[in-house]
C-alpha cells in the first residue's frame, strides 16, 4: 500500500475530487494547510506598505491506495490540480505499512 | 426657546457620532491589526469611550464650554450641576442636556482615534491613563479655544466640525505617542498584514454614515447649514475614495479595498472643518486633495520619518484635518460657500496659526503625558506578550476560536 499526500491550490479541490471519484477512489482526507514553495510566498500591499506573506493557504490531500492504483491516482490529482501557473503544488508518495478498518476489523488492501 | 426640529436632529446626530466610535472606529481599527490583537483594540475603544464620558461629566464639559476665558473655561458646570431640563444651550434652540451629550460624543471619538497609533504593543493601563489625561489636557483646552469662546474663537477661526479640534489634535498626538512607545518589534519589514480587510470596510462604512451626524450635526440646528454639510460630507468621501483607488491602481497595478476605504476616511477628515462652510464643488475638490496628500503623508511617515504610527492616524486623520482647515477659506469662494468675515488671506492666516499652535500644544502636552505614563504605569508590554498577542496575554480572551 502507498500513502499519497498532495498539496494543491484550494480552488482546485473540487476538480481534484471529481477526477478521483471518476476513478472510484473511495476515501480521501482533506486538511487546510499553509505552505510555501520556491517562490517563498508572495507580497501584498496595504496602504502603500509591502507585506511579506510567507505562508499561502493550500489544501493537503491524503489518500491511501493499493500499490496498483498509485499511477491512476497521481494522474487524477495532476489532471484536477494543474493550471500551469506557479503554486500548483506537489505530490508525495509514501510507503504505507498497515491499514485497519475499525468497524469490520479488515486490514491491508481490504481496509481501503 | 427650544425648537423640536433642531432638538430631534441633534439627538439623532449624537447617536450617529457615538456610532462612529462604537463600533465603527473599533471595527475599522480592529480589522487592520493581527487576529491575535483584535479584542484588545475593541476593548480599548470601548474603555476610552467610557473614560471620556465620565470625565466629560466630571469637569471636561465645564472646562471646555463654561466660562469664556481665552485659555480654559471654568468649573461652574462641573458634575453637570447646572444642566436644567428646560434651558436651551446659549446661541442654539436645543436643550443644554442635548448639547452636552452631542459634544460628549466628540470627546469620546477624539482620544479613541489615537488608539490607531499604539495598537499591538501598549499596556492597557497606559491606554486608560494617557486617554484620561489627554482628554483634559489636550482636547478640553483646544475645544475651548476653538468652540468654547477661547482665544482662537476670538480671532475668528473656522472649524465647522473638528478638523483642528479633533483631527489635528489626535493626529499629532498619535505620532508623538507612537514615537515614544517605539515601533512594534517586527517594524518595518516583518509587520503582518491586516487580518480582516472586510471588517475595515464595515467600520469605514459605519464611520461614513456616522460622519453625517458629526458634520451635519455640527450645525446645531436642522436647517440649511446642516443640509449643505451633509451634501459636502458625502461628496468629499466618495471623491476621495475614487482618487485613492486610482492612485493605487496606477502605482501598484491593483485597486485595493483597504486603500479605497482609507481614501474614504481621508476625505471625511478633510471635509470636516469645511463641511458647513463650503458648497458641493469645493467638497469634490477637497476629496481629490485629501487622497492625494494623505496617500503621500502615510508613505512619508512610514518610510522617511519611520515612526510606527501603526494605523496611520497622523497620515490620514491629522493631515486630512489640517489641509481641510487650511484650504477652507479659499474654497468658500466657490459656489454654495459662506461669506467670510475677513479677507481670504487674513482668514487663511488665522487658520494657519490655529493649526500650528494646536499642533504644537498637542505635541508638547502629549509628550509630557506619555512621559508621566512611562514613569508610573509603564508604556509597553514585554516582548513575549507582544508576540503572543494582547488578546489573551492582557485580556484573557481569544478573538477567534476556530479549528485550523
Ligand atoms: N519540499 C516540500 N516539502 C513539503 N511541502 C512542500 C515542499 N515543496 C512544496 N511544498 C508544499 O506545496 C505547496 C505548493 O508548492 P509549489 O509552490 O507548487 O512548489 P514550488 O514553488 O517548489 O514549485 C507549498 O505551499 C507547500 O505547502
Ligand atoms: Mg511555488
Amino acid at each position: 500500500m502507498k500513502l499519497i499526500i498532495a498539496i494543491i491550490q484550494p480552488h482546485r479541490l473540487d476538480a481534484v475530487r471529481e477526477h478521483l471519484t471518476g476513478i472510484d477512489i473511495a476515501g480521501l482526507t482533506v486538511t487546510e494547510v499553509r505552505g510555501y514553495g520556491r517562490q517563498k510566498g508572495h507580497t501584498e500591499i496595504y496602504r502603500g506598505a509591502e507585506y511579506q506573506i510567507a505562508f499561502l493557504p493550500k489544501i493537503k490531500l491524503e489518500i491511501a491506495v493499493p500499490d496498483g492504483r498509485v499511477d491512476d491516482v497521481v494522474q487524477a490529482i495532476t489532471a484536477g490540480s494543474r493550471t500551469g501557473k506557479i503554486g500548483d503544488g506537489k505530490i508525495f508518495v509514501l510507503e504505507l505499512e498497515q491499514a485497519l478498518r475499525v468497524r469490520t476489523g479488515e486490514t491491508g488492501d481490504n481496509a481501503l | 426657546m427650544i425648537n423640536s426640529g433642531d432638538t430631534a436632529w441633534i439627538i439623532s446626530a449624537t447617536a450617529l457620532v457615538l456610532l462612529m466610535t462604537l463600533p465603527a472606529l473599533a471595527l475599522f481599527y480592529g480589522g487592520l491589526v493581527q487576529a491575535k490583537n483584535i479584542l484588545s483594540v475593541l476593548v480599548q475603544c470601548f474603555a476610552v469611550a467610557c473614560v471620556a464620558s465620565v470625565l466629560w461629566f466630571a469637569c471636561g464639559y465645564s472646562l471646555a464650554f463654561s466660562g469664556s476665558g481665552p485659555w480654559i473655561g471654568d468649573l461652574n458646570a462641573a458634575l453637570l450641576a447646572n444642566v436644567t431640563r428646560s434651558a436651551p444651550h446659549p446661541g442654539t434652540a436645543i436643550p443644554e442636556s442635548v448639547y452636552v451629550m452631542f459634544e460628549m460624543a466628540f470627546a469620546i471619538i477624539t482620544p479613541a482615534l489615537i488608539i490607531g497609533a499604539y495598537v499591538e504593543r501598549i499596556k492597557f493601563e497606559a491606554v486608560l491613563l494617557i486617554s484620561a489625561l489627554w482628554l483634559l489636557i489636550v482636547y478640553v483646552p483646544v475645544a475651548h479655544w476653538v468652540w468654547g469662546g477661547g482665544w482662537l474663537a476670538a480671532r475668528g477661526v473656522m472649524d465647522f466640525a473638528g478638523g483642528i479640534v479633533v483631527h489635528v489634535t489626535a493626529g499629532v498626538s498619535a505620532l508623538v505617542i507612537a514615537a515614544m512607545l517605539g515601533a512594534r518589534h517586527e517594524f518595518p519589514h516583518g509587520i503582518r498584514p491586516p487580518h480582516a480587510p472586510w471588517m475595515v470596510m464595515v467600520g469605514a462604512s459605519l464611520l461614513w454614515v456616522g460622519w453625517f451626524g458629526f458634520n451635519a450635526g455640527s450645525a446645531l440646528s436642522a436647517g440649511g447649514d446642516a443640509g449643505m454639510a451633509l451634501l459636502a460630507t458625502h461628496l468629499a468621501a466618495a471623491t476621495a475614495t475614487l482618487v485613492w483607488m486610482a492612485i493605487e491602481w496606477i502605482k501598484f497595478g491593483k485597486p485595493s479595498l483597504v486603500g479605497a476605504v482609507t481614501g474614504t476616511i481621508a476625505g471625511l477628515a478633510c471635509i470636516t472643518p469645511a463641511s458647513g462652510y463650503v458648497g458641493p464643488l469645493a467638497a469634490v475638490l477637497l476629496g481629490v486633495t485629501a487622497s492625494a496628500v494623505c496617500f503621500t503623508a502615510v508613505l512619508l511617515v512610514k518610510r522617511v520619518v519611520q515612526v510606527d504610527d501603526a494605523l496611520d492616524v497622523l497620515g490620514v486623520h491629522g493631515v486630512g484635518g489640517a489641509i481641510g482647515s487650511l484650504l477652507l477659506p479659499f474654497l468658500t469662494l466657490l459656489g454654495g460657500g459662506v461669506t467670510l468675515a475677513r479677507p481670504v488671506m487674513a482668514q487663511f492666516a488665522v487658520q494657519a496659526i490655529a493649526v500650528m499652535v494646536v499642533g504644537a500644544w498637542s505635541a508638547v502636552a502629549t509628550f509630557a503625558i506619555t512621559k508621566l505614563a512611562a514613569w508610573t504605569v509603564g508604556l509597553r508590554v514585554d516582548l513575549e506578550t507582544e508576540t503572543q498577542g494582547l488578546d489573551f496575554a492582557a485580556h484573557g480572551e481569544t478573538g477567534y476560536h476556530v479549528n485550523r
